[in-house]
């Protein structure tokens, strides 16, 4: 696993060595969020799932993420792990961990970070259903950047 | 005077690669995303850009060398 605090891997994701990369004396709380791969959305049957990055970006994209964190919760520190390639129901598709000194930070800037994660970091799903397959976050139709850029600074 | 162009997920599908020379530099990343649909009968009106592996707008000036990412809206986590 690697050192680096904001990562893509192709490798399965331990969600102790994540945490681990936080931790510190300053820090009284480490909140862990993980994402897995769900098998039913609305009815549908998931089989497997494909991620795919562009890879050297999403790594920059997690760093920012990290430093937003940083300035808005100062005291914070933050470490993400994505991975990418095949994903099966259940296997863990991003861990985020997020210590700090007192708790409430940890689990606010923890929920910052997914949420920043799904609209900057370039990671993209497909879906392999029973009876087809789709990219996820276009077909779905339920974002748009008309500026031809979403929002890194908000 | 070239650029490289990246296409990811169905991008990247319905091109038919991920990674293409384009021959000329446009001026503006507005004015290759024309010429990119135009050449691949792609919509690019929701897709967002990168110029190297910054955001940019439609507006940004294009220099030979870059690398410009055509970003379908992400679906991490």
């Amino acid at each position: 696993m690697t050192e680096s605090l904001f990562a893509i891997t192709s490798e399965p994701i331990s969600v102790e060595d994540v945490m681990k990369k936080v931790m510190r004396p300053e820090a009284g709380a480490v909140a862990v969020f993980a994402g897995t791969v769900r098998e039913w959305t609305n009815g549908k049957r998931t089989l497997f799932l494909q991620y795919e990055a562009y890879v050297s970006m999403a790594e920059k994209m997690l760093a920012q993420i990290g430093a937003e964190i940083a300035e808005q919760w100062p005291g914070a520190k933050t470490a993400i792990t994505h991975r990418i390639g095949r994903l099966e129901i259940g296997d863990i598709a991003v861990v985020i961990a997020v210590s700090s000194p007192h708790r409430a930070e940890a689990y606010e800037a923890n929920r910052y970070a997914i949420e920043r994660i799904k609209q900057i970091v370039p990671i993209w799903k497909k879906e392999q259903w029973e009876d087809g397959s789709a990219w996820i976050g276009d077909q779905l139709e339920t974002k748009a950047y008309p500026s031809g850029k979403p929002e890194v600074n908000e | 005077m070239m650029i490289r162009l990246l296409f990811f997920a169905h991008l990247g599908e319905q091109v038919g690669e991920r990674q293409v020379t384009w021959p000329h530099v446009p001026d503006t990343v507005g004015k290759l995303k024309e010429e990119v649909e135009a050449r691949y009968g792609l919509p690019l009106d929701r897709v967002m850009t990168a110029v190297n592996e910054e955001y940019a707008r439609d507006d940004a000036p294009l220099q030979p060398g870059d690398t410009v990412a055509f970003i379908p809206p992400v679906s991490g986590g």
